[in-house]
């Protein structure tokens, strides 16, 4: 049932893209090839702490990013700021060679940076379909006149339903399709919400914890997924405590520890650098980050849920 | 006791131009909470402004349909002053500020420095404004009856103003059914749920507030045009207890759905009238005085609501599953 995770990329631009950073410097901070999100001297003070200091960042176009740090790192806080969630106190950033800096979060989600949320955003008493159809850009029919005239919006209409049914197919939820959001599960909430947030075509997709609260047998599934948004010439940056999922599926990885940025680099380096067990020195001290073998196991446990599942469904 | 004559009182209220009224403004409250979640405490404000907007204009000598568009006018206007400074906050501050603003509209209206204008706490005679609307009717005058209901053709609580009135409230319904399966009434929809997801989905929420604000306050301003011309324009019977009774109509109708805020006016109004008469004529006036019996009519109504918001939280019309899913 859950894809294989595809570790080879096939998409030309995503090659090209891992093998320009593979020249890259493995230092906090450092200038991308290709970057797509620049952010620059990003400060938020929450009473005196400074939840969010980044003073310069990069975040490449065309790769899987990976953002961690421990519990209170400001992650979730950088990710407000760069989608216009909330206000810094300083600082400027572009994307897409666009300043952002003061702009409302619909019109950054315009601009192509699309998010989804730690606690899911699932829009409850509303069928899954309609959410996938809200995704949509461009609305016709979303103009208060226009809405009272159908024959304006039919045929715009019918294509976003079709887009929202060949995402709700790749996403496995296709027969949930007139079902309340609400009556989902965690993780089909996941799925639905990136499944929706991709409705617009973004150019990134920043998914804050897409993992948190994910049954295992979905685990495997939805890292396919997001591997296959890079290999489509998506650019995804995202925030994430699963150690054993960073190391498998991102191409560059960017550590915050109080609110700064404290290392960066290819998965496997960046999890040996002393900084990051020293950021992490606590809770992660004497575990292995991203030990292969947990993996398996995880692996094993996500078949014996996988079958538990299906034994569920077939009782019903 | 003659129940005849009594269920011949229910079905005149039922049908009249205060059921209308509710119905009408239970509409573009239905516009507000059902479909976009605002919690707005203050359409008795609406009514009493559109009421005003409408009286005023035809007083001053202009024609029935503009005199109709300045109500139209006001009540957008009202709205956006409410909405664009507090639509950015969090949904209560707009609890707060409707109320209090539909408050000022009354008092100001009832103020003895507008007695010209507003004709103060004693408002502004229905003689006064109601000829347009009147003279408007192809039906000759004269007193016609319907069934068991008799009723002038033309004059205050007039066959023609059910007319009107009615042929309103089914636009207002088609207005809301074109709207409820429109991408703009999704977009309504996904604000209830979570306005930031819709706004990280691209959508400017702000915008489309402000519009719902407006659209449901105009539905609100129409009604309180159709009570006005039933009547009079008197501002202490636009008051606080007049959104009440909206809410109540449209929890009892069921929010979200078409045609839920009409059925409860109907029933809410029905219901208000037999239950006074049935005291009236069982209870011994020296037991309870007709006086008593009034109060006690909403009270019994109250409780009645309250046992059906209980056992039927959706409302008459609204969907149980809906409702069952929280967060």
């Amino acid at each position: 049932m859950a894809e294989p995770i595809v570790t080879d990329a096939v998409n030309p631009d995503v090659v090209a893209a891992r093998d320009a950073l593979r020249g890259v410097a493995h230092t906090p901070g450092v200038a991308k090839p290709t970057p797509l999100l620049v952010a620059d001297g990003v400060r938020r003070t929450f009473g005196g702490v400074n939840a969010v200091d980044v003073e310069h960042l990069e975040v490449q176009s065309n790769v899987i990013t990976a953002l961690i740090g421990p519990n209170g790192a400001g992650k979730t806080t950088f990710f407000n700021l760069m989608t216009g969630f909330d206000r810094p106190d300083a600082g400027s950033w572009t994307f897409d060679g666009k300043s952002l800096a003061g702009v409302p979060a619909s019109r950054v989600s315009k601009s192509g940076m699309v998010r989804t949320f730690q606690l899911t955003k699932a829009l409850s008493r509303m069928t899954v379909l309609e959410n996938m159809r809200l995704g949509a850009r461009d609305q016709v029919g979303e103009g208060m006149g226009a809405a009272l005239l159908r024959p304006l919006w039919r045929k715009q209409e019918k294509e976003v339903t079709e887009k929202a049914r060949d995402l709700l197919a790749r996403f496995k939820l296709d027969t949930k399709e007139s079902d309340f959001a609400g009556s989902l599960s965690g993780g089909q909430r996941k799925l639905l919400e990136m499944a929706r947030a991709l409705m617009s075509d973004p150019t990134l997709v920043m998914l804050d914890e897409p993992m948190a609260g994910v049954n295992p047998a979905l685990t495997q599934s939805l890292l396919g997924h997001i591997t296959a948004l890079r290999d489509s010439g998506t650019s995804v940056l995202f925030v994430e405590h699963d150690m054993h999922m960073v190391r498998h599926i991102s191409d560059w990885v960017v550590v915050m520890a109080e609110g700064k940025v404290v290392a960066e680099g290819p998965p496997k380096e960046v999890m040996d650098d002393q900084a990051v067990i020293d950021a992490y020195l606590g809770s992660h001290h004497d575990t292995d980050l991203g030990d292969d073998s947990l993996l398996e196991e995880e692996s094993v446990i996500s078949a014996e849920a996988m079958a538990e599942l299906e034994a569920e469904e077939e009782a019903k | 006791m003659d129940f005849a004559s009594l269920l011949t009182d229910v079905l005149r209220e039922a049908t009249g131009p205060t059921a209308i009224a509710y119905a009408l403004a239970a509409i573009g409250l239905n516009i507000h909470f059902g479909l976009t979640g605002l919690i707005n405490m203050g359409q008795a404000g609406f009514m009493l402004l559109g009421a005003y907007g409408f009286a005023i204009s035809t007083i001053a000598g202009l024609p029935l349909v503009v005199a109709f568009l300045i109500a139209i006018g006001c009540a957008v206007v009202f709205a956006l002053i409410l909405g664009l400074p507090t639509l950015k906050l969090r949904g209560d501050y707009l609890a707060i500020v409707t109320i209090a603003a539909a408050e000022i509209i009354r008092f100001i209206g009832r103020s003895v420095g507008l007695n010209d204008l507003t004709g103060g706490s004693q408002g502004l005679l229905g003689n006064q404004f109601k000829y347009s609307f009147e003279g408007a009717s192809p039906f000759a005058d004269g007193l016609v009856a319907i069934g068991p209901i008799s009723l002038q053709m033309n004059a205050s609580n007039s066959w023609w103003l059910r007319i009107v009135g009615w042929g309103l409230v089914a636009l207002a319904c088609l207005i809301v059914f074109l709207l409820l399966r429109s991408p703009w009434g999704r977009v309504l929809k996904g604000i209830r749920e979570d306005e930031d997801a819709v706004r990280a989905l691209g959508k400017n929420v702000y915008t489309f507030k402000l519009q719902s604000l407006v659209l449901g306050g105009v539905f609100g301003a129409v009604g309180g045009i159709v009570i006005s011309l039933a009547s009079s324009v008197q501002p202490d019977s636009l008051g606080r207890p007049v959104t009440f009774n909206t809410w109540t109509i449209l929890l009892l109708g069921g929010a979200a759905t078409v045609f839920g805020p009409v059925l409860g006016s109907i029933l809410f109004w029905a219901a208000l009238v037999l239950v006074r008469g049935l005291m009236r004529g069982l209870i011994p006036p020296d037991v309870l005085s007709s006086t008593e019996i009034e109060p006690l009519g909403f009270v019994l109504v109250g409780i009645t609501l309250v046992l059906l918001i209980v056992f039927r939280p959706q409302g008459i019309l609204g969907d149980k599953k809906e409702l069952a899913i929280n967060g």
